[in-house]
């Protein structure tokens, strides 16, 4: 039933032939020229908003600028409407958000710490997004990869390696970790026909309790009493700060890597043929790509940034592995990266602004003597209105650029 | 109930639309047509793809809302809000797709087809009444098996003869022969004749094949962006009349001739391909065939016979499960290495599924087969836009591919520019092989002469062209040999001069 299935006609408005075929065009639009030149019913009729002047590609600019923008503004008029339920003052939870999360240097740097977890997993979502794939493992692939860099430490610390060379191999194995763990769901994906999101869902509670199998046996440090951990890598171990600052390299690790995948998305024959599939895998395979290795290599490139997320939490914060590296960090990751449009650059205020959140939840329960769990609230409700405005786009009328005038 | 087998044969309506327009957004699709179809005829919608016809048919089933204008049925003034209403009025259409449950049998499709279907259905009562309806129809369809199990030309019947169950006398066929075989299509169309002649119903036939209007049809209307262009008696009128009235007064760029070609040697080669469809099922079945350099070679065949899946393989969006293609006596993977060293080269059918990514941009997507190589590319990995963006303007001003600007996304393109710049992309260089497959669908005449006459070109510069058609016209005009595809293998090839569109017809039959 092939031709069946296909519409031969137009489906809705019919093409139409330009009757000026070779007349000059003007701001290039081509038929406008025509509907004022001839005003015979044949030619188009400007019925809907006059031209802005603005290239197709700035309007989609704007557009993805505008929607995720009003959503968030959106989301705070709802959660306004939530807070005065409760009897608080939206204002006041505003404005204790910016105090917490950029009021002093002190909440800007502990914005900042909270923050660099998240460009990572951002990233880790928004790479194989790229390539069409909604992988929303990032948790699992921080949690295993920062068990992993706390595992391998133990034999360094032990054996006395110097740091120097011990902590590159912690970073590299929580790296690889995360890109054999997220690579395995992209393998799956595209050689066994399993669906990434459940796939990566139900791997990272295979990855948590694996993290808490070991935690709480083989590696358990005897002297982690209340807490099973792994054994602490030591002070001489540990990720310092950023000179000058509280914040650890993990943000400079997030910053320079969204730098460099933004690049390798935009700039490179990798990341023009990931796109290609991306926007049409049957496009890509008649054009030959090798459509396998593109989809592994977004899903590995996505792990390793979620386990370096894992390593950072294991050498710049706890200095041992344990249950507190089940954050929910991998999971607001794929938040600031739908916030972000999978744009690797916009990634980082993104992650900022979820930081700044993150920040003031300590404040916020102490002045307004609200949960800790309100920012998660406020979280969720960011995430609706936003998945409920990818509706709006292509549908906002001044927004859309007319379509190329004539038709054939 | 109002069942037909109690009530005497209802009359065939007549049907008149006055002064229809509908305009969507700067397009006028339709432009005050007025169209008169008398009962009991047998009436031809004809047009260019995007002349208004669909547009049109869907305005007087209710699908869309005309702007101005008003429909009469037998001479009175009916609203038509919605698809609904032109059912209760007895005007129903077959479209281009089947609207059939494929996992219900034919007469499970009938009944449950029913507005008033009850919860409970009482089926000896309703085999009953079906059989006495089926006895009044001119044609059969088997009711118990399954609708899966049919072919396209009993499923179109029973898309027929589901109208007719319902009561309903006015029928519109939205190209209805498009699937069938052209002894199919000759049946069906000749029966749905009687019936009209014998006052039973009217019909309104979206068609593009003058050959079927002149054979079946007694009355036309033909139309052309939008506007009625001519109407009148299909017996009476040529059909160099009718064509003039649909393709107006398009510039068509005269076609390139066919160079007389000397015996050269065999480039594309497959060889007992086989392949299984997405479901696991063969849809290549030992497929055998030589393409030689300068040689277009034809494949007709009714659709779902394996051409697409033949195509997809060539592509490299299929796997073979056994075979090998060679060419030029190479073994030949459908790889980019592959394609880029044999100079393969293809003009899917949909471009816009097949061979763009709708969100890049019409720069990026004339890239796409030089993207990795210089100038584009540097050091192997590195991308420069200056030069590609270069690149797509020169192709676009030298295919006349019109677009705002490179950067627009392709999809904001009509169908005729999104393969110009296809074209662009894979016909500007140097081509060994070139895969064809259904290239003109959708487009209008001036697109399709200019596509076709590239496609002659590229086969005079010593190209080896495989081009795949459900346009038999599309293939007798442009090839130098003919093949058949029927149940997923070759069942005949002959040179063009050594055969004609009865015998061919015999073998996409699959005889």
């Amino acid at each position: 039933m092939g031709a069946g299935g296909r519409g031969r006609d137009a489906q809705g408005p019919p093409p139409q032939l330009s009757p000026t075929r070779g007349r000059s065009t003007s701001g290039g639009w081509p038929d406008m020229a025509a509907a004022k030149t001839k005003a015979t019913a044949m030619t188009m009729v400007s019925t809907s908003a006059p031209t802005t002047g603005l290239s197709a590609t700035a309007l989609r600019r704007i557009e993805a600028l505008v929607i995720p923008v009003g959503a968030l503004v959106g989301s705070a008029l709802v959660f306004s409407v939530f807070l005065l339920v409760l009897g608080k003052s939206p204002l006041q939870f505003f404005g204790l958000i910016w105090t917490g999360g950029f009021g002093s240097a002190f909440s800007v740097q502990n914005t900042l710490l909270r923050s660099a977890p998240l460009i990572l997993t951002g990233l880790a979502f928004a790479i194989p997004a790229r390539i069409g794939l909604t992988v929303i493992g990032a948790e699992g692939a921080l949690v295993l990869g920062g068990f992993m860099a706390a595992a391998v430490a133990i034999p360094l610390v032990t054996g006395g390696w110097a740091p120097q060379i011990g902590l590159p191999l912690m970073a590299l194995m929580a790296m690889l970790t995360g890109a054999a763990w997220i690579g395995l769901v992209g393998w799956l994906r595209h050689y066994r026909g399993v669906n990434e999101t459940i796939a990566s869902l139900l791997l990272s509670y295979i990855a948590i309790a694996t993290m808490n199998f070991f935690v709480e046996g083989p590696l358990r440090d005897p002297a982690s009493a209340n807490k099973p951990s792994t054994m602490p890598i030591g002070e001489l171990y540990r990720v310092g700060p950023i000179p000058g600052t509280t914040v650890h390299w993990g943000l400079a690790a997030g910053l320079v890597l969204a730098v460099v995948l933004h690049i390798l998305m935009t700039r490179t024959t990798f990341g023009f043929a990931a796109r290609m599939t991306g926007g049409n895998v049957r496009a890509a395979q008649a054009q030959g790509l090798p459509v396998g290795f593109l989809v592994v290599g977004c899903c590995a490139i996505a792990g390793a940034c979620a386990g370096l997320a894992g390593f950072f939490e294991v050498a710049a914060v706890h200095g041992q592995a344990n249950a507190s590296l089940v954050a929910g960090y991998g999971f607001t990751g794929i938040l600031v990266a739908f916030l972000a449009r999978q744009n690797a650059l916009a990634i980082v205020p993104v992650a900022i602004l979820f930081g700044a959140l993150a920040a003031s939840g300590g404040l916020i329960q102490r002045r307004m003597e609200m949960p800790d769990a309100t920012i998660l609230v406020l979280q969720g409700i960011i995430f609706v209105v936003l998945l409920t405005s990818e509706t709006l786009y292509g549908r906002i009328p001044f927004l859309q650029p007319r379509r190329t005038g004539d038709r054939t | 109930m109002t069942l037909a087998a109690t009530l005497p044969t209802p009359r065939a309506p007549s049907l008149e639309t006055e002064g229809m327009s509908k305009i969507f957004g700067p397009l006028v699709a339709l432009d005050d047509v007025s169209i008169s179809v008398k009962a009991g005829s047998f009436h031809a919608l004809l047009g260019e793809n995007g002349a208004g016809k669909s547009t049109l048919v869907k305005c007087i089933m209710g699908f869309y809302r005309a702007d101005k204008g008003r429909v009469r049925l037998n001479g009175a003034e009916v609203s038509v809000a919605s698809p609904r209403d032109a059912r209760s009025l007895g005007i129903g259409m077959v479209y281009q797709q089947f609207t059939l449950v494929p996992c219900l049998t034919a007469a499970e499709n009938l009944v449950i087809s029913r507005a008033d279907a009850p919860a409970i259905i009482d089926w000896k009562r309703e085999r009953e009444k079906l059989a006495a309806f089926m006895d009044r129809m001119p044609f059969r369809v088997p009711l118990d098996k399954r609708v899966s199990a049919l072919s396209a030309g009993e499923k179109q019947k029973l898309e027929i003869l589901k109208l007719l169950y319902l009561e309903q006398r006015f029928l519109i066929l939205d190209e209805p022969t498009s699937v069938l075989t052209p002894g199919e299509a000759d049946e069906m169309l000749g029966l749905l004749g009687d019936m009209a002649r014998a006052g039973e119903v009217t019909v309104l036939m979206i068609s593009h094949k003058f050959r079927e209007v002149k054979a079946f049809c007694d009355s036309f209307t033909v139309l052309r962006r939008g506007q009625l262009t001519g109407s009148g008696d299909a017996q009476g009128a040529t059909v160099a009349e009718m064509s003039a009235m649909m393709i107006g007064d398009t510039e068509i760029r005269e076609r390139a001739a066919r160079a007389p070609r000397n015996d050269s040697q065999t480039v594309l080669e497959l060889a007992s391909l086989y392949a299984d469809d997405a479901e696991g099922r063969p849809a290549i079945h030992a497929l055998n065939l030589k393409v030689k350099a300068g040689e277009i070679v034809g494949i007709a065949g009714v659709s779902g016979n394996g051409q697409s899946a033949l195509v997809e393989v060539l592509s490299g969006q299929r796997p073979l499960t056994d075979g090998r293609i060679f060419i030029h006596a190479k073994p030949f993977e459908p790889k980019r290495a592959d394609f880029d060293r044999f100079k393969v080269f293809g003009l899917p059918e949909e471009p816009l599924k097949n061979a763009a990514v709708p969100r890049m941009s019409v720069a990026e997507n004339i890239a796409f087969r030089s993207y990795d190589k210089p100038p584009i590319t540097s050091l192997g990995w590195w991308l420069s836009p200056g030069p590609m963006r270069k690149k797509a303007e020169d192709l676009i001003a030298r295919y006349r591919v019109k677009t705002t600007s490179p950067d627009s996304p392709i999809e904001a393109l009509s169908g005729g520019n999104i393969q110009r710049a296809i074209l662009a992309r894979e016909l500007s260089g140097d081509v060994d092989v070139l895969i064809v497959a259904n290239p003109c669908f959708g487009l209008d005449f001036a697109s399709v002469a200019e596509i076709r006459t590239q496609i002659m070109e590229q086969r005079n510069k010593g190209a080896a062209v495989l081009l795949v058609s459900e346009d038999l016209d599309e293939v007798l005009e442009l090839s130098d040999r003919v093949a058949v595809m029927s149940g997923g293998s070759v069942t005949y090839v002959a040179p063009i001069a050594e055969t004609d569109r009865a015998t061919i017809g015999t073998y996409m039959a699959g005889h």
